[in-house]
């Protein structure tokens, strides 16, 4: 079940889990104690820790849209309604693009 | 012996040792530490990783970061194979041995009743990908501009639209009905955000992310419902991980299930 990426997976004997299961598991998940070492990884690093992780491949963020780590699951198909809009917004950019040459309207 | 005490979980005395154990983080073998009828699962770390300020400066660092997020879940995987962990978020660190006992004593009532509650569950994840909506979207930019007027490529565009809006609609209607079905096997379920693909490395676009709670007994059940739910259906992928610690399950807040 593991899908080919660009990493090896060391984790297979775990069903194929990928770093991203991982991660919203012993980042976001788990029992929460303030031990003596006081990192506050709810309130400031951990939203720290995914915008790097985000940054680092802005490109594929970007296709994908890039607030999902702060996106509620329930919104997601908010997420999808954006995603929506901003094709709307390339394609509009494509039309106008293809009639400069002025051509007769199409559409809406 | 200095150090500071790396804690990964919490949990019932399970009268076995972590043979063959993972190596941790830090590459500390953890041990087990037993105060009054819990068992904190503990490595020595060095402080010079894990006091404060480096271990901040750690958690940014993604390598750091995979690389200790994969040898605590690897602790904590060993553990659910032996018993039922409560796992504690990543980086819980304690200046020495009776820091982290104070913690067991003052937590006591909360670990009971989780360990309680979890006793002999497993988390499963799910997810759903759809698939033939990426392949459509890597075709796109190669799109042909040049053949067609703009009137017939409006045409094209709108009827490709269309097909990748019904494939959306499908899809997430997919979803939507198996988290039903398997919420209905699950004691429990959990949505997570869609996942990244930078992180991922996934392919396909990740519509649905939950995470079940499951009896050990119910398991074996559980998979093959996810598995009979695979086969068949074009264009969407559903991918199974586990049986995890119940992560998603441990934390007692907000919880109005017992």
């Amino acid at each position: 079940m593991t899908t080919p990426g660009r990493l090896p997976d060391p984790y297979a004997r775990d069903g194929g889990a990928n770093l991203a299961d991982i991660l919203e598991r012993v980042l976001d998940k788990g029992i929460v104690i303030a031990g003596d070492i006081r990192i506050n990884l709810l309130d400031i690093e951990l939203l720290t820790i995914k915008l790097r992780l985000v940054v680092a491949s802005v490109e594929r963020a970007k296709e994908m849209g890039i607030d999902w780590w702060e996106d509620d699951p329930a919104l997601s198909s908010r997420a999808r309604h954006r995603e929506l809009a901003r094709e709307n917004t390339e394609l509009r950019a494509r039309l106008s693009r293809l009639e400069a040459p002025p051509v007769e309207e199409e559409g809406s | 012996m200095t150090g500071l005490r790396y804690v990964y979980a919490v949990c019932r005395p399970f009268g076995a040792a972590l043979e063959d154990g993972p190596a941790g983080v830090a590459g500390v073998p953890p041990r087990q530490m037993s105060h009054r009828g819990l068992i904190a699962i503990v490595s020595t770390v060095p402080e010079e990783d894990f006091a404060e300020a480096p271990l901040r400066a750690h958690l940014e660092d993604l390598e750091w970061l995979t690389a200790t997020a994969r040898a605590h879940q690897g602790v904590i995987d060993a553990l659910t194979s032996v018993t039922t962990p409560l796992p504690l978020r990543l980086a819980t660190v304690f200046r020495d041995d009776s820091g982290v006992r104070a913690m067991l004593e003052e937590r006591e009532e909360d670990f009971h009743r989780a360990l309680e509650r979890l006793d002999g569950r497993v988390e499963w994840g799910v997810k759903v990908y759809a698939e033939e909506e990426r392949k459509e979207s890597v075709q796109e930019p190669a799109g042909d501009r040049k053949a067609v007027s703009g009137r017939d490529y409006l045409r094209q565009r709108r009827l490709r639209h269309q097909a990748h809006e019904e494939m959306r609609e499908n899809t997430e209607r997919f979803a939507r009905r198996l988290h039903e079905t398997l919420s209905g096997f699950a004691e429990d379920s959990l949505l997570h955000p869609p996942q990244n693909p930078a992180l991922s490395k996934a392919a396909g676009r990740n519509v649905l992310n939950a995470a079940y709670l499951v009896p050990r007994s119910a398991s074996e059940a559980f998979v093959e419902r996810v598995d009979r739910e695979n086969s068949g259906v074009p264009g969407v992928r559903v991918e199974l991980t586990g049986p995890w610690a119940a992560y998603s399950f441990s934390a007692d807040e907000g919880r109005a299930r017992p």
